[in-house]
């Protein structure tokens, strides 16, 4: 130990950190001994009054009250943010005493006294603040209106792996050598970061601890985390973990999913202690979340501020943005009913039509809904017991459907991630999730290995084991409409996919919306291009067939499969993306004229899952005379929005967009108006021709967005409606026209401007292949640019009689038109158009030179 | 309103004066040489001549000061002697001879350091960081403009950015003429995006200023006006060149090799004292290899002024003009 030495205030000039903000308070610690500690006050020494709220921060281990500068600088004037550094860290006193977890929640408690702090208070902690805030929180429980936790742990599991690296560090004298004797620790901290953070800022969290001296709190702390029983903390942890279960305050907890040190398992450990809690993974941010997350602060104080405007009351646990009640008028006919319904009334008909083996394998009703019985009961004997998530790993077919159907009987939550995510976003997907069990081919079971996941792992050769099994165990109760159903992945075209819940009594309003619309029943059989679909088959009680593809890349599907697939059902009912259509209409030349012959019985044919092209539609319509060929509108988190037909598409005429038709019986879309900055915060409006964001309400749409609470939020702020991040507008006749992404709008100094109507009139032109049109420039005041592939014309900026044909064609001042060989898409639908990266593309080269900083002053927005 | 135009005999000055009459204004201008201009009173002098001046602005109530020694080379003392002293004489004169009105002519680039500018708005004039002698003459002279703003005296800086029109000698001048004899060549790609201004919008402008500069928001404002309607530089001087009816530059120089160039050059003029134009400055690279647009939405707001010729109508009378010969 080095000899004590008093507080101090820290050197001025830090980033970020307002000298004002410093004071040194003096108080009597754990063991009544005189202290000083250096602490942030929003309210230091000036005459703002009692505040309304104050904000209590902890840091954890080895940064300091710096941590909170962001949070200070932004609170509201009626609220005190107070962020103390504690005792032997940052700029407070160094004891040269051992402090426990115990001595460090009593210190808190003495410094919060001395400063005065008596009214409400949101405690907000990171890292081994967690539990030394919760420590306190639990002693002054009638204080406490909120928790707010950042990347920390309450509980060491015996058999955790992690925290590896602190484990690392307190393995004997490599603790002194790492955290003590060398900065280390602290620039190791400073690096668990994302690389984004400034030297300025780096150096700042290093500050206070120069020298062997000032660091040895660090030694100290790490050296009193309890990773075992007999340790001298582990009972004080133990009763704050358990304290925390009965803890009913709000709660928001903020996560670096790439710390490696506090991996997602602390979240889910946290998640299982505090199930009232509001959680928002940032992903991509790691251990320093809030230096790696800009939105983070902001996040916090909207939190914080919503808890105000519901006078702390408990958040509505059950239903969040008022959607899941919204269901409650109609029957709650289980999702299953369908399966149920023709098991007893037509056993013998086929459900289900897989390619196998060179010829079709037909799962009659009574198969399929015996086997979903048998594994729902065996899957419960295996543990799986309802509200658990199962993240299902197995191409579409028959043991999908088996095993989906089983999980949703036994009120078991299905993970659906499709290849389309890719590796790492099928990776992240289920760490988001945090599924407690996997059933899975070996690919995917392999795949779940390197996520690290906790929970049983089933493989599927294991299923009629537990069929078996399921003979002699009990069925257990089902769920309830409230019980969660299925959580899905969005595309991630537009940043890392979002995981979006669904409860049993959305899902059933999906169901419902489709049979009804689509007028389906018993005589009608699915062909599910899209293989995902037949999923839902036994759900409308109807048969289904999946044709012969690589069911992960739509285009692997020829007319010719497609056609045995309609012959092998009968098929009346199609569902295909563009990019099956494409491939199908690029292989109808190989038909035989039987072949030919049995798309006759196809009664509809609906494309989706990306815009699709009138091109596709007619072409569709030629393959399927008989067929009314449509193309439902809609979005992970609400399937279906609208519907049209090609005959109204054509009637219709071009327009200022995309045609989407009008919204299905039961639905609500309004438009939410943007502004010169792009954003969407206008009131939702029926106003025709108004340009903004779709807005969307209905039984069906999705119940949240998962541990994405900012996300969620943002897309349900005005409640039971759902913010779709589609730009587009009504028309007279009340149909919708979708003209690109939000989030691509052009803002022009004229207004905004959509681009997907300025790609099509673009794409009309003779020779044009493709168009893409982005703005540049800063918001509000933006160029459109195009992007277009054309016959004979190579990469680059176009010449001048191509420029003036483009722009007459636009309708808009084009500033510039740039050529291309092809334009970038998403990977998983092969066909929404990168806007965001072309932006990007276009802000560079019409920048030109980027003079001598190196960087254009005026970025893309 | 009785208004003194210096400078009212280059391709902007001889529009503002029309424009002026043609709104009834009573015009005064104030230049070195005789302009022929019509309906006007027309006084011989130089703006750093203190009593030239007073002689021109006794009884005006306006002043649209726009005479300034334009050039890419030449000593400081000449831009210094015109630009800084002449405004300030202007200044004073005006002042003294009960002016209220002042509609200081500047130069996008006072405050142009040399990075793209895209969608930017009008900074501060920045005679430190401003590039060569005549943008650096220019940022002083507005500064001293803009300072002279005050209760009775409204000052407005109106900084049109690259004027254009039939009978330009400057930018359609030399592209035409390098154009008809093949030496017309891009600095770079030709992908930098640049705002221009057709000559009649900048007339209008300057008269919207004068009518507005004494109102809030706009007095001891500068606004930067163009078109409104950014063009690749490869487009620009391919049109004007098309008008010209000479083909479109197809050879490229390497930014950096153009700015070395021009360096060189500049370095060269100044050793020898060579008062004509060189092929590139440093100055020219810069400014046709990098953005520089801007966020026009101040300037239509305060001057509740729009572009009337859209960059396809001008282009359409630059070549009717060509046409003519």
């Amino acid at each position: 130990m080095t000899d004590p030495s008093p507080a101090e205030l820290p050197p001025e000039g830090l980033p970020g950190l307002d000298a004002r903000w410093s004071r040194l308070v003096a108080a009597r610690d754990a063991d009544g001994v005189r202290r000083t500690w250096h602490v942030l006050d929003t309210h230091a020494g000036d005459g703002r009054g009692t505040p309304a709220l104050t904000v209590l921060c902890v840091h954890g281990n080895p940064t300091w009250s710096y941590l909170w500068r962001a949070v200070l600088a932004k609170a509201p004037h009626d609220v005190r943010v107070v962020a103390v550094d504690q005792l032997d860290m940052g700029y407070s006193e160094r004891t040269a005493t051992v402090r426990r977890l115990a001595d460090r929640i009593d210190d808190l408690a003495a410094v919060v006294e001395a400063l005065g702090i008596a009214g409400p208070v949101v405690t907000v902690a990171h890292d081994w603040g967690g539990p030394i805030s919760l420590g306190w929180v639990l002693a002054h429980r009638a204080q406490v209106v909120g928790v707010v936790l950042l990347n920390t742990a309450v509980h060491q599991p015996a058999d955790s792996a992690s925290p590896a690296l602190i484990r690392l560090a307190r393995s004997g004298p490599l603790l002194r050598a790492n955290s003590v004797q060398t900065p280390a620790f602290v620039r190791a901290t400073t690096a668990l970061s994302g690389p984004g953070m400034p030297r300025s800022v780096a150096a700042a969290f290093a500050a206070p601890y120069r020298g062997a001296g000032r660091r040895e709190a660090i030694g100290a702390f790490v050296a009193d985390i309890p990773f075992e029983p007999g340790h001298p903390s582990a009972a004080a942890l133990d009763q704050i973990a358990d304290g925390i279960r009965s803890l009913d305050l709000p709660a928001l907890l903020l996560w670096g999913p790439g710390d490696p040190v506090f991996a997602d398992r602390y979240l889910h450990d946290l998640i299982d202690r505090l199930p009232q809690a509001d959680v928002h993974r940032y992903e991509g941010a790691r251990h320093l979340v809030s230096e790696d997350a800009p939105a983070l602060v902001d996040d916090l104080w909207t939190w914080i501020a919503d808890q105000r405007a519901a006078s702390w009351r408990l958040a509505d646990v059950a239903g969040i943005g008022g959607t899941a009640g919204s269901g409650q008028a109609s029957p709650d006919v289980p999702i299953w009913a369908g399966l149920s319904r023709r098991s007893a009334e037509t056993p013998g008909a086929m459900a289900l039509v897989e390619p196998y083996d060179g010829g079709w394998r037909r799962v009659t009703w009574s198969l399929l809904a015996r086997q979903a019985d048998l594994l729902a009961a065996g899957l419960a004997a295996r543990g799986i017991r309802r509200g658990d998530r199962v993240a299902v790993l197995i191409p579409p077919g028959a043991d999908l459907v088996a095993v989906v159907y089983a999980c949703w009987r036994i009120g078991a939550s299905v993970v659906v991630t499709d290849a389309g995510l890719g590796v790492r976003g099928i990776h992240r997907a289920l760490r988001g999730a945090w599924p407690r069990h996997v059933i899975g081919i070996p690919k995917g079971l392999a795949l779940v290995r390197a996520t690290r996941l906790p929970g049983a792992r089933i493989a599927v050769r294991e299923l009629p084991a537990i069929a078996r099994l399921g003979q002699v165990r009990p069925m257990p109760a089902p769920p309830g409409r409230q019980d969660e159903a299925v959580v899905v992945f969005t595309s991630g075209s537009t940043g890392p996919a979002k995981g979006v819940v669904y409860r049993h009594g959305q899902l059933q309003r999906t169901r419902d919306l489709l049979a009804a619309h689509y007028a389906l029943d018993d005589s009608d059989a699915l062909v599910a291009a899209f293989a995902p679909w037949a999923v839902l088959g036994p759900a409308l009680g109807i048969s289904s067939v999946i044709p012969d593809m690589d069911v992960s890349s739509p285009r692997t599907l020829t007319a010719s499969a497609l056609a045995e697939a309609v012959q092998a059902v009968h098929g009346t009912v199609m569902w295909a993306s563009p990019a099956a259509i494409t491939s199908v209409l690029g292989s109808a030349g190989d038909l035989t004229p039987q072949q030919r012959a049995s798309f006759g019985s196809l009664r509809l044919v609906l494309g989706a899952g990306a815009p699709v092209k009138p091109a596709l539609l007619h072409g569709m319509r030629s393959l399927c005379p008989q067929a009314d060929v449509r193309t439902p509108y809609g979005m992970t988190e609400a399937l279906p929005v609208c519907d049209v037909s090609v005959g109204e598409i054509d009637q219709a005429g071009p327009g200022d967009g995309v045609l989407v038709g009008r919204p299905l019986p039961g639905v609500d879309v309004r438009i939410s108006a943007v502004d010169d900055a792009g954003r969407a915060d206008g009131p939702l409006t029926d106003e025709a021709g108004l340009l903004g964001e779709v807005v969307v309400r209905g039984p069906h749409i999705k119940d949240r967005y998962e541990r994405l609470w900012a996300t969620q939020r943002a897309s349900a702020r005005d409640s039971g409606w759902h913010r779709t991040g589609d730009l587009g507008h009504l028309d007279v006749e009340g149909r919708l026209w979708i003209g690109g992404r939000l989030a691509h709008v052009v803002t022009t100094a004229d207004g905004p401007l959509a681009p997907v109507g300025v790609e099509q009139r673009v794409e009309r032109l003779p020779g044009v292949r493709h168009a893409a049109c982005v703005g540049v420039g800063p918001a509000g005041t933006q160029v459109p640019v195009v992007f277009a592939v054309m016959d004979g014309v190579r990469s680059g900026l176009a010449g001048l009689e191509v420029t003036e044909r483009v722009r007459e064609a636009a309708g808009v001042p084009v500033a510039a038109v740039l050529a291309l060989d092809r334009l970038p898409v998403d990977i998983r639908h092969n066909s929404k158009v990168d806007r965001a990266l072309l932006a990007l593309v276009a802000g560079a080269v019409l920048a030109g030179h980027q003079g001598r900083s190196g960087r254009a002053n005026g970025t893309p927005a | 309103m009785k208004v003194l135009v210096t400078g009212g005999r280059g391709l902007l000055g001889s529009a503002v004066v029309r424009e002026l009459v043609q709104r009834g204004r009573d015009v005064t201008v104030l230049q070195r040489h005789p302009s022929g201009a019509v309906g006007v009173r027309e006084v011989l002098g130089d703006v750093a001549d203190p009593a030239a001046v007073a002689r021109a602005v006794a009884g005006c109530t306006a002043v649209v000061h726009l005479a300034a020694h334009v050039s890419m080379v030449g000593p400081w003392e000449e831009f210094e002697r015109v630009n800084v002293h002449g405004t300030a004489t202007v200044l004073a004169a005006a002042r003294a001879a009960g002016v209220d009105r002042f509609v200081q002519v500047s130069s996008p680039s006072v405050a142009h350091v040399g990075e793209p500018l895209v969608g930017a708005l009008a900074q501060p004039a920045d005679p430190a960081g401003a590039r060569g002698n005549y943008a650096r003459s220019k940022a002083m002279a507005e500064l001293l403009a803009l300072g002279a703003d005050q209760p009775g005296f409204a000052v407005t800086a109106i900084r049109p950015h690259l004027v254009w029109g039939p009978g330009d000698e400057q930018l359609v001048g030399r592209i035409a003429e390098r154009a008809r004899a093949g030496r017309l060549v891009l600095v770079g790609r030709g992908t930098a995006l640049i705002d221009t201004l057709y000559v009649d919008n900048a007339a209008e402008a300057l008269a919207h200023a004068l009518d507005r500069c004494h109102l809030p928001d706009v007095h001891g404002q500068a606004f930067v006006v163009t078109n409104g309607e950014p063009r690749t530089v490869a487009e620009v001087f391919g049109r004007i060149a098309a008008a010209a009816g000479a083909a479109p530059p197809t050879r490229r120089v390497p930014f950096r090799l153009a700015r070395a160039a021009g360096a060189g050059l500049d370095l060269a003029w100044e050793r020898t004292g060579r008062t004509d134009l060189p092929p590139l400055t440093a100055f020219l690279a810069e400014q046709l290899g990098t953005a520089h647009w801007f966020d026009q939405r101040p300037a239509r707001a305060a001057l509740a002024w729009r572009p009337s010729v859209g960059l396809d109508e001008g282009f359409a009378r630059l070549a009717d003009w060509f046409a003519a010969g």
